[in-house]
């Protein structure tokens, strides 16, 4: 599967709330981060958790978030920022 | 001479300074009985072997921070390995015999600039092949969520104050990676072999918690 994000393009996660296992936190659900880098493909672990096969195999990416995108009032400095993995099929490209 | 009985009513040949303490055996909880009925069915039909299990739980435990330590220590003697160790972790420690797989770890350097931390929000994922069982803390509610949301905060309760002109930068371990943290080499270090080297880096530094104070004179 070819990746549909490259490094340092600008991505937002879904807004979503589906009601199974998945490792997607609900702290950056919404918000832009930049791709950090692409870490392969690997199985999606929201069917792994059901004894599903998890295929076909989905690109996972670091995306790095501005800590002060993340929380209102971040008491630290504006360069700080939290990289979170996330699969592709949770991110859309940035408006 | 008694011979030695189970404690409690046997005759003494030592001394006790404190009353005698509960067992801590309460009831099991459901993951208990799941996991004995598995292993009971996995050695019934034949599948595995009480040996096998006893030899995974005994490799399992001797997993130790020594094994991360070993890493930063050769990556601090040699330029090649360093960067071999940033562009890919997982293949580098397969160098040193280490084995991360199916996990990918990717390694982080802390630099004059920035400052790594590494949690992971939704459980405890960690490098267990490199730093052994993760402490209780990295595992602790407080830690993860506080750590993403006020990481400067949590530093300085560990006694690590990161100046203003360093980032600091959290890694939420939330899939398929795990992360090691390359902590700076402590200045008075200079002549010091990998061995040496590799006794003075804490497992904490491999978080990212702390940061390494020059070795005492």
């Amino acid at each position: 599967m070819k990746p549909r994000f490259r490094t340092g393009q600008p991505v937002t996660v879904l807004q979503a709330w589906p009601r199974t296992h998945c490792r997607t936190p609900f702290y950056c659900r919404g918000k832009t981060g930049i791709i950090e880098r692409l870490c392969g493909a690997f199985r999606n672990p929201q069917e792994l958790a059901y004894s599903g096969e998890g295929l076909p195999k989905s690109p996972l990416y670091r995306v790095r978030f501005r800590q002060q995108d993340l929380w209102p009032g971040y008491r630290g400095k504006s360069e700080d920022t939290v990289d979170i993995e996330l699969y592709e099929f949770w991110l859309e490209p940035a408006a | 001479m008694a011979t030695h009985e189970t404690h409690g009513q046997h005759d003494h040949n030592h001394a006790h300074d404190h009353a005698p303490l509960p067992d801590r055996d309460g009831a099991w909880s459901d993951a208990q009985y799941l996991e004995a009925a598995v292993r009971e069915l996995l050695l019934e039909k034949g599948i595995l072997t009480a040996d096998e299990i006893r030899r995974q739980i005994e490799a399992m435990d001797r997993r130790s921070p020594e094994q991360g330590a070993r890493v930063v220590a050769r990556a601090w003697v040699d330029p090649g390995y360093r960067q071999r160790l940033l562009q890919d972790g997982t293949a580098a420690v397969r160098e040193l015999g280490i084995e991360i797989e199916p996990v990918h770890l990717i390694v982080v350097e802390n630099t004059e600039r920035e400052h790594n931390l590494v949690v992971c929000t939704l459980c405890s994922c960690y490098p267990r092949n490199l730093l052994g069982l993760p402490p209780d803390w990295y595992k602790a509610r407080a830690y993860r969520s506080r750590a993403v949301s006020e990481p400067r905060t949590v530093l300085a309760e560990f006694g690590t104050a990161i100046p203003d002109h360093v980032a600091v930068r959290v890694h939420d371990s939330t899939a398929d990676m795990r992360y090691m943290v390359l902590p700076r080499r402590p200045s008075g270090t200079e002549g010091m072999g990998e061995a040496e080297l590799a006794a003075l880096i804490s497992r904490d530094s491999m978080i990212g918690v702390v940061t390494l104070a020059p070795p005492k004179p």
